[in-house]
Order: C-alpha cells, then sequence, then structure tokens
C-alpha cells in the first residue's frame, strides 16, 4: 500500500475524524494514483476492520493485543511504529483528534519520519501531495515541505475532507500482530469521565447553535436550548458566556476551548474575535445573526442577519417545530 | 522535584501578520511579541508543584531570536529559579523535531523530573515539540493535561478528551506534559521578583553550535488566508427572514 489510514476507536465504531481521513486518503489516492490500506487496531480492532472493509480501499489491517486494550500513549505510539516499520507505506493518515496529538509525535521520533499535522488542505503538483496548515493563529496558510523520505505522517483538521464522499467497495481482510514490551508501557489510564451532566460532545456535532455576549443575560438561555431542541443541535458559546458563568466551560469554542467544524454553526450574538473564529471556522455552514452589522464574524457567514436575537430565536424555533 | 518548562515568544493574538518577501516567514517589525498563552500555564503549574513538594528547580528553557530575553525575563520574575536561552536567528527552523532534538541536547546534561510546555504555539501550532522531547528523554507523555497530582516516583495527571470527557492517568517520572490552557490562574510577577529575575542566570546557547540533525519538514509559501466568501444578507421582516432561515436550513444546508 501507499497510504496507510490509521483508524481511531471510538466505542466500538471509526472516530469521525478517522472517516474523514480516509475521504482524504480516496481522493488523494485517486488523483495521484496511490493506493490505500487501513489499520484498525486496540481492542475494538475486528469491529472497526468489519466496518473499514466495505470501504473502497485495497487492505484493511487488523491488530489485537492485549496491551493495547486501554490508550497509553507509550503503547499506541509503539505498536503504530511498528506497523509502519513493516508495512512501509509511503504516506500515513490520521484525523487531528486529541488522541492522535497525543501519541502520533512519538511515532514521528521513534520513525525520524516527519509529522504533518493539522492539515487543512492538500493539492496534487504532479502527481506528489502537498499539504498546507494554519499558522499564526489561523491568519496564515503554510505549505509544509517534507525534507525526508517516506513515511510521512500526515494528520487532517476536522472537516479537511466530507466523510459523505466515502467510497464504497470490498477491501480484503488480513489480520497482523506485532510483539509489544509491556514494560515499556509505563502509563496506568482510568476509566475516562464526564465532568459535568449532559457534557457536549462539540468536536463531532453535526449542528451547532453558539451563542454570543449578544444574547444579553442567563435568563435568555433556555430560548436559545429551545432552538437547539428543535434543531437537534449541541450548545455552544464564545468565551464571554462562559466568563459570565451562564453556560459551563465546555461549551466553549475556540482558542481556550474546542474546535468544532459542523455542518451548520448558528452564531447568535457573537461578535467574532479571532480567539472564538479559530475554533469554528472550519464549520461547512455558517450563519451569523448580529445586531451590530460591523461583527467581524459577518466576514465568514455564508449566510448572515443583521437583526435581534432575542426576535428572532423565539420565532425560528416556532417555524422549525 | 526539578522541572523544566519550555517557554516560547510569539506574536500577540491581535496582532496583523504581513508575510515576508519570500514567503518563508512573516514581517516582524512592529509586531507586539508575548509568552505564548499556554506555556504561561505551564510555568504557572511548574511554579505550583514546586510550591507544593517546597524543594528543586524550576528552569526555563526557551529557543528565540534574541527579543525572547523578554519572555525569559518575564518568567524569572514570575519565580522560575534560572534559564538556558538557545539563540535562534531567522531564517527560522520550523521543525518539530528538530527543534525538540536541540532542546534535548541542551538540557542533556538536567536531571529535570517534569518537563511542561503548553499544549501548542500560537505561531506554528504543531503541538508536537514537548511530545518529542519527552520521547527523546525517555520520559512518558501526556497531552491536553488539566490537572497535576505528585505523587512518589509517579505524577498522576487529569486529561481533556474529546467532547467534555475526561480521563485521569497515573505515569512513571521523568514525564513530559503538555498543558492546556485554563488549568490555574497565572499569577502576576511582583517588584521584588522584577528585581530578583535581573539576577538569574540565564544560560546561552546557539542553536546552530547543538542542532546535529537535518530539519524533518520545513514551512514553504506562507499565505494570508483568503476568505472567499459569499455572504447571503438576508432582508426583510421578522417573518421574511424567519422563513428564508428555514429555507436555508431545509434546502441548501439540508438539515433534516
Amino acid at each position: 500500500m501507499d497510504i496507510l489510514v490509521v483508524l481511531e476507536d471510538k466505542n466500538g465504531r471509526i472516530h469521525r475524524m478517522s472517516l474523514e481521513a480516509i475521504a482524504g486518503a480516496q481522493q488523494i489516492g485517486s488523483e495521484c494514483g496511490l493506493s490505500i490500506g487501513i489499520l484498525a487496531f486496540g481492542k475494538n480492532a475486528s469491529a472497526l476492520g468489519e466496518q473499514a472493509k466495505h470501504y473502497d480501499v485495497e487492505e484493511v489491517l487488523t491488530l489485537e493485543n492485549e496491551h493495547l486494550n486501554d490508550y497509553t500513549a507509550d503503547g499506541y505510539a509503539d505498536a503504530v511504529a511498528n506497523v509502519i516499520t513493516s508495512e512501509n507505506p509511503a504516506l500515513v493518515f490520521f484525523g487531528h483528534t486529541y488522541q492522535i496529538r497525543d501519541y502520533a509525535p512519538r511515532v514521528s521520533a521513534k520513525l525520524k519520519r516527519p509529522f504533518l499535522n493539522d492539515v487543512v488542505s492538500y493539492k496534487n503538483e504532479s502527481g506528489k501531495p502537498v499539504f498546507s496548515k494554519q499558522a499564526f493563529n489561523a491568519k496564515l496558510i503554510a505549505e509544509l515541505n517534507p525534507n525526508s523520505a517516506g513515511p510521512i505522517l500526515v494528520s487532517f483538521q476536522s472537516a479537511s475532507f466530507s466523510s459523505d464522499t466515502i467510497q464504497s467497495g470490498s477491501a480484503s481482510l488480513r489480520s497482523i500482530s506485532i510483539e509489544i514490551d509491556a514494560s515499556a508501557i509505563k502509563t496506568v489510564p482510568e476509566d475516562p469521565f464526564q465532568e459535568a451532566a449532559g457534557g457536549v460532545d462539540l468536536s463531532s456535532a453535526e449542528l451547532i447553535v453558539s451563542i454570543g455576549r449578544g444574547i444579553g443575560k442567563e435568563e435568555n438561555i433556555p430560548l436559545v436550548q429551545e432552538l437547539a431542541n428543535v434543531m437537534g443541535a449541541e450548545i455552544a458559546s464564545s468565551r464571554p458566556v462562559v466568563d459570565s458563568g451562564w453556560l459551563p466551560a465546555h461549551h466553549q469554542v475556540g482558542s481556550s476551548g474546542q474546535t468544532v467544524a459542523p455542518k451548520l454553526y448558528l452564531a447568535l450574538g457573537i461578535s467574532g474575535a479571532i480567539q472564538h473564529v479559530v475554533g469554528m471556522k472550519g464549520s461547512k455552514n455558517i450563519i451569523v445573526i448580529n445586531k451590530d452589522p460591523d461583527a467581524p464574524l459577518f466576514e465568514l457567514a455564508d449566510y448572515g442577519v443583521v437583526g435581534d436575537v432575542l426576535e428572532i430565536i423565539p420565532k425560528l424555533t416556532e417555524a422549525l417545530q | 522535584m526539578n522541572i523544566c518548562v519550555l517557554i516560547k515568544q510569539v506574536p500577540g493574538s491581535e496582532a496583523q501578520f504581513n508575510v515576508s518577501g519570500d514567503g518563508s516567514w512573516i514581517q516582524e517589525t512592529e509586531l507586539p511579541f508575548e509568552m505564548n498563552e499556554s506555556d504561561n500555564y505551564a510555568l504557572e503549574e511548574a511554579l505550583q508543584i514546586r510550591e507544593q513538594k517546597g524543594a528543586g528547580e524550576v528552569v526555563i528553557v526557551s529557543l528565540g531570536p534574541d527579543r525572547s530575553q523578554k519572555v525569559i525575563r518575564e518568567a524569572l520574575a514570575k519565580g522560575a529559579d534560572r534559564a538556558i536561552h538557545i539563540n535562534a536567528d531567522a531564517p527560522y527552523n520550523t521543525d518539530p523535531y528538530s527543534i525538540a532534538s536541540t532542546l534535548a541536547n541542551a538540557v542533556k546534561d538536567e536531571r529535570f523530573d517534569l518537563v511542561l510546555s503548553g499544549l501548542q504555539s500560537e505561531d506554528l501550532g504543531f503541538g508536537q515539540t514537548g511530545v518529542i522531547l519527552g520521547e527523546m528523554l525517555g520520559m512518558t507523555t501526556a497531552t491536553l493535561v488539566v490537572g497535576t497530582e505528585v505523587q512518589e516516583g509517579k505524577i498522576k495527571v487529569k486529561r481533556e478528551l474529546e467532547a467534555g470527557w475526561f480521563q485521569w492517568q497515573t505515569m512513571d517520572l521523568p514525564a513530559s506534559l503538555a498543558i492546556q490552557s485554563g488549568l490555574n490562574t497565572p499569577r502576576y510577577p511582583s517588584l521584588k521578583g522584577i528585581m530578583t529575575a535581573k539576577k538569574k542566570e540565564i544560560k546561552k546557547l546557539n542553536f546552530v553550535d547543538i542542532c546535529n540533525v537535518d530539519e524533518l519538514q520545513s514551512f514553504a509559501g506562507l499565505s494570508v488566508q483568503h476568505t472567499e466568501k459569499q455572504t447571503e444578507m438576508i432582508e426583510g421582516n421578522i417573518d421574511q427572514i424567519v422563513n428564508r432561515l428555514v429555507d436555508v436550513f431545509k434546502n441548501e444546508i439540508r438539515i433534516n
């Protein structure tokens, strides 16, 4: 294989951003004439492999090992470096998830191969893929020039490719095994937990209703909740809303909060400070409603409404019911 | 407990950028520079751990040009004990691997129990350096760290997972931790701190003297992000606006 896509397990399903990496591999593979393999590993390797074999790729590798049942950076970096060494692909693709950020730099260091991470775009330069990432608070974009031979590691920021474009097919399954030195795993993880009841899955949310200072006061939050409920959307916010104590911190989108890339980001009363913009500019559709016509977020909007959010929200809720 | 804190000086978050002529970097004149935000939290965490444990050093390691002295002094004024400044001039290396390798060379004779870094820099934004350095120094590593508890020979850290989930993990020392913003409240330097910082040691090294690996990757063709978006402004009375929004939801964005 030329491209190896490394999957992440999300409770027995392929992580949304791993699916986007598969979509990216298919697009880049077909444009640059590269074959694709997929690696499913960890305790749900066989379930992920079963899901992945229905995609149009050459083969799906599954790797089970008792030392990979729970995520540890030591164990996962060791395993993935091992597989890359034996399979020797030219490119290794990942979704730029929190887990990948945690262990893939170690794979890069073990292999002495570059990790082009947080990639947002790709172009085909006469059969050679060229990758770009954002830099300087997302105000600039930089091409990343690998100076070494492959394997080159690449992780894609959320929504760089759309999982809707994945081509179906029938891939062969191959079970592989590796030796893992258990004494090299010096991390003992506990069970994951949610900090507060109703913690929100913003990074994988399809629809987000996000509020800013323009919502006025905490008493107006239920209005937004009703709109989010009829839309089936998650609620997010800019920093001032969290700082004011109107919503818990895990709702915050931006440089000190989460990065999101939903199908729809409905921004209500958010002016669009750069610290917020960096967290949501990858959204596929952005609707901005703000009474200030000069709010910078309108620059990013696909649709804009200059108007009073408190007047529009209840009407919109009613119309969608 | 000896703690190394990696500090980087970066352009301020409100800065507007112009790309240099060859597209390899930005024009730096008149840009405001400051301590990378998450590095400031890493420094605070280091100072708090040292205060709890009552002994050991907090050592700042910073790679950058002369202007980086400002954030190094700031960190010393807040309470760090000494610093190592690896001087690097433009054109800057942007490769996390060779930067981490150079940092590893600079600290190879130190015996750090912990390396703390900010989660990622606001300029390059790779978020790899601290992790690679940990790997190179044979340390355990963790990123997105939002809490720490030092134990005997180990450290227990709270990691942020995606979507509001968290996880505690216990790691052997030495460890390299990439710190997420917001886990503590960074202090301001006291007047006394500012005065004593002037007498603290800053060991100076040159990047070119201690970098002994090739860059694995480099920046090429920096450019300004253009928003080529056509914005449709929806106008009319409230009912017309709401009707058009519903139409956009259902027929253009196609939400179910």
